[in-house]
């Protein structure tokens, strides 16, 4: 790739000097050949707060080249304060990187607490920025324990969570960070994306990457792996169904779609309104109704 | 001739005490056979060991010298003296009962539990158990509003009659009887005089200490007369 | 009848050990603390076998090693020395020499332990019917309601009250502590179960309805079971057959009655005399 040629500027192309990008792709790899494994690595400092995405973030700029175009989503928004920053620092350290909104048009997407409506492609990464990687943690607080507890499968106590769920509310309640089980051995916390998306990590034909820059750990769906959410044979896993209380799907507000995730709008007068959380899928099914096919063109 | 089931040789038994330093002469160099469907009764004046031989078969003493050779249900012949605890559990369990002067029971039972228990230790479905329970709770005239509550607070002579018939229950081949008529009323022992020339009939061995000369006269085949053991120093003589 | 345990050797010392550790320690020198190293001999050559549906008893008083041995045969604390061989129905297992995922794997599903201590078995922030579906889930049965169902049926026969399913543990008495561990114990049948004082510290009348419970389910079950006591009722109740320990050493081993009528031991003398 030879970019420390193409630096002209203070600092290396991406940021990171080029032993630090090595050592993430050597965690990348290892990631891919475990899949779900968390894999270690020497998260670096970065000129921002841990837990603005500094793990997503070196994940991308060591995988970026000078070819590649950059999506930069936060909630499944490209103009949010968190996305805004980051795209403009990868703009920065990365010259000759292009970046979009449109999902359909990029190579790499980084995101937090979503993954796009449109299903990504084999020749697309996304990388989700992760707060909390260890799915244990809230069952058991020794790293040292935890790590025989995925080495063994033993998922058994993170059961006994979804188990008392159903009995205090008679369904599994969590909204997100869904614990999911890949390749029939680690479970991963998929990172803060909701229910909706969990389903969308299996068998998936692009590569999905997670970073945790604070906790230090890599982990990876690769393409076309199993990805199984925690359930009950009895009580299976489901997702948001978005339905008012009549019980039909609610539609998108602005682009009037109803197999999207809504986000919730609460107007000062008190009425809520619902509308697409991706962005780009609601301007995308816009497009579509003012131009029908083949009018685009 | 049949070989006997029970042959016991120079039995004797006497207590190490380790704290007084003491040795405690029990019984001394006791012989005798029992046969099937024979009864034979130890006589002997107090301190004779009577008891101490029976529990000596048992094994809740340890012999300390003779051999006690019983022939099993296969017909193995094999030394209690000698025989591991797990062998010693399963006969007790299988084939030889034991009834003392007392009825030791786990509290808070029902009666027709404690009589049904050897049953259920052999597998015997629970309901089944329970209606022979009744079957010889009956014939031994204890009265059925009984049944349902623990012996604990039964009089001498009920508490020996459920104690009684626990140890028949399971048709022993050899049975131990320590004094079983001792506590009761003439009619309630005349009762078990004839469960005990029952069993007899049936083909049960039975060693048996009684009480009153008469019932030894009554239902024994052979009578084996202890004498009490020597005093420790002739003890310690034979022991060295 | 089948052995299910055959037990050789085992020793477990705290500290550095050394040469002279086992001549100055044991019951003959009243001690189990080496004079020369300042190890803990907690216990030494404890040997023996249990049968299928058997019940050992495992008498002491305190620093006699006897919970030791069962910690050590439950994986609680790696001993220093001796094997352990687990005989289930046509393989066999020898305790000490499988490697830590298969000795967890034993102990979620073929063994179960009961503490003195409820804290040590049951997890305080989960309910009583999570804290039996966490062993079910272990033996990968995913079914809720089945799940459900069994750990109700398991509540039910230990005798906690099936309204109090869902609340936590840490609300229950002491005796419905030590209920719901035994369920919870049993909860994947196990063959084998291990009892670490469970009576010791409750009220009398419930130290006896917990007995009770226990032979009720030794005799449904056929579970064999090491049940260790400092206490000769429990013995006399529970176990046929008894091992007397004293500093870390088996000073004696018998039929139970045997023990408390005819006891050999000097010190087994003054334990049953101090008693009756």
């Amino acid at each position: 790739m030879n970019a420390m040629t193409h630096t002209t500027n203070a600092y290396n192309f991406g940021f990171l000097d080029e032993y630090a990008k090595k050592e993430v792709r050597r965690a990348v790899l290892k990631a891919i050949a475990i899949p779900g494994y968390q894999v270690p690595y020497a998260s670096r400092e970065m000129p921002m707060g841990r837990g603005f995405g500094t793990g997503g973030l070196q994940l991308t700029l060591s995988l970026i080249g000078p070819n590649e175009v950059v999506k930069v989503i936060d909630q499944g928004s490209d103009d949010s304060v968190n996305a805004v920053n980051l795209r403009q620092f990868i703009e920065m350290t990365c010259p000759g990187v292009s970046t979009t909104t449109k999902t359909a048009e990029c190579t790499l997407v980084q995101s937090r607490h979503r993954i796009p409506e449109l299903a990504l492609t084999a020749s697309q990464i996304i990388v989700l920025q992760v707060p909390y990687p260890d799915p244990l943690v809230v069952v058991e607080p020794s790293e040292d324990k935890r790590k025989t507890m995925h080495g063994e499968a033993d998922y058994s106590r993170l059961l006994v969570k979804l188990y008392e769920d159903i009995v205090k509310f008679d369904e599994i309640t969590i909204s997100h960070r869904y614990p999911t089980r890949i390749n029939g051995h680690y479970v991963i916390d998929p990172s803060p994306i909701p229910r909706w998306d969990v389903p969308k990590l299996n068998d998936s034909a692009a590569l999905v990457l997670f970073g945790a820059g604070r906790e230090k750990k890599i982990y990876a769906v690769p393409p076309h792996t199993r990805a199984e959410p925690l359930a009950f044979s009895d009580v299976p896993f489901r997702v948001e169904d978005f339905r008012d209380a009549a019980g039909r799907r609610r539609a998108c507000a602005r682009c009037g779609c109803t197999d999207s995730f809504l986000d919730e709008f609460v107007a000062d007068s008190g009425s809520k309104t619902w509308q697409c959380s991706d962005s780009d899928w609601c301007d995308e099914q816009l497009l579509r109704t003012e131009h029908p096919q083949g009018e685009l063109a | 001739m049949i070989p006997p089931i029970l042959q016991v040789d120079g039995y004797g038994k006497h207590f190490q005490l380790h704290e007084q330093n003491k040795l405690i002469p029990s019984s001394h160099n006791v012989s005798f056979t029992v046969r099937t469907g024979e009864l034979t009764a130890l006589i002997g004046p107090t301190g004779a060991g009577k008891s101490s031989v029976l529990k000596g078969i048992y094994r809740t003493y340890l012999p300390s010298a003779g051999r006690i050779l019983y022939r099993d249900v296969a017909g193995h012949e094999l030394d209690l003296a000698l025989a591991s605890e797990h062998q010693i559990l399963e006969l007790r369990r299988r084939e030889i009962g034991f009834v003392t002067q007392f009825l030791h029971c786990l509290p808070r039972q029902t009666t027709l539990d404690v009589v049904a228990q050897p049953l259920l230790g052999l597998g015997v479905p629970r309901e089944e158990a329970k209606q022979s329970a009744a079957e010889l709770l009956s014939a031994m005239k204890l009265p059925e509003r009984l049944w349902s509550v623990s012996p604990a607070t039964f009089s001498g002579g009920e508490r020996q009659r459920v104690n009684l018939a626990r140890g028949f229950i399971a048709r022993p081949r050899l049975l131990l009887l320590d004094e079983p008529t001792a506590s009761l009323d003439p009619a309630t022992a005349e009762c078990v005089i004839g469960l005990i020339e029952g069993l007899k009939s049936e083909g049960t061995a039975m060693l048996a200490i009684f009480h009153h000369p008469e019932t030894t006269r009554r239902l024994a085949d052979q009578v084996v007369e202890l004498a009490p053991p020597p005093a420790v120093e002739e003890l310690l003589k034979e022991i060295a | 009848m089948n052995k299910i345990l055959e037990v050789r050797g085992l020793s477990k010392i705290y500290g550095p050990g050394c040469p002279q550790c086992l001549e100055s320690t044991g019951p003959e020198v009243d001690t189990n603390l080496c004079p020369h190293c300042g190890s803990v001999v907690a216990i030494h050559d404890v040997s023996f076998d249990l049968f299928e549906g058997e019940i050992l008893g495992v008498m002491g008083e305190s620093g006699s090693g006897k919970s030791t041995v069962v910690k050590a045969l439950y994986f609680d604390q790696a001993p220093s020395g001796g094997e352990a061989i687990f005989y289930d129905s046509d393989r066999q297992h020898d305790l000490f020499s499988l490697n830590a995922a298969q000795q967890r794997w034993l102990r979620n599903h073929r063994f179960g332990m009961v503490y003195q201590n409820p804290n040590l078995g049951l997890n305080f922030n989960i309910s009583a019917g999570g804290n039996i579906a966490e062993r079910l889930l272990m033996s990968d049965l995913m079914d809720y309601g089945a799940i459900r169902e069994r750990a109700k049926a398991l509540l039910a026969r230990t005798e906690v009250l099936l309204s109090r399913v869902d609340d936590l543990p840490k609300n229950f008495s002491g005796g419905m502590q030590q209920r719901v561990q035994i369920a919870k114990a049993l909860a994947t049948r196990p063959p084998l179960l291990f009892l670490d004082e469970v009576t010791t510290g409750l009220d009398l009348s419930v130290q006896a309805r917990i007995l009770d419970l226990i032979l009720e389910i030794q005799q449904e079950l056929k579970t064999a079971m090491v049940v260790v006591t400092h206490d000769l009722g429990v013995i006399r109740l529970l176990a046929g057959r008894a091992i007397v320990m004293k500093y870390g050493r088996v000073i004696e081993t018998g039929l139970t009655d045997q023990i408390l009528e005819d006891p050999q031991h000097a010190y087994t003398q003054r334990l049953v005399a101090s008693a009756l």
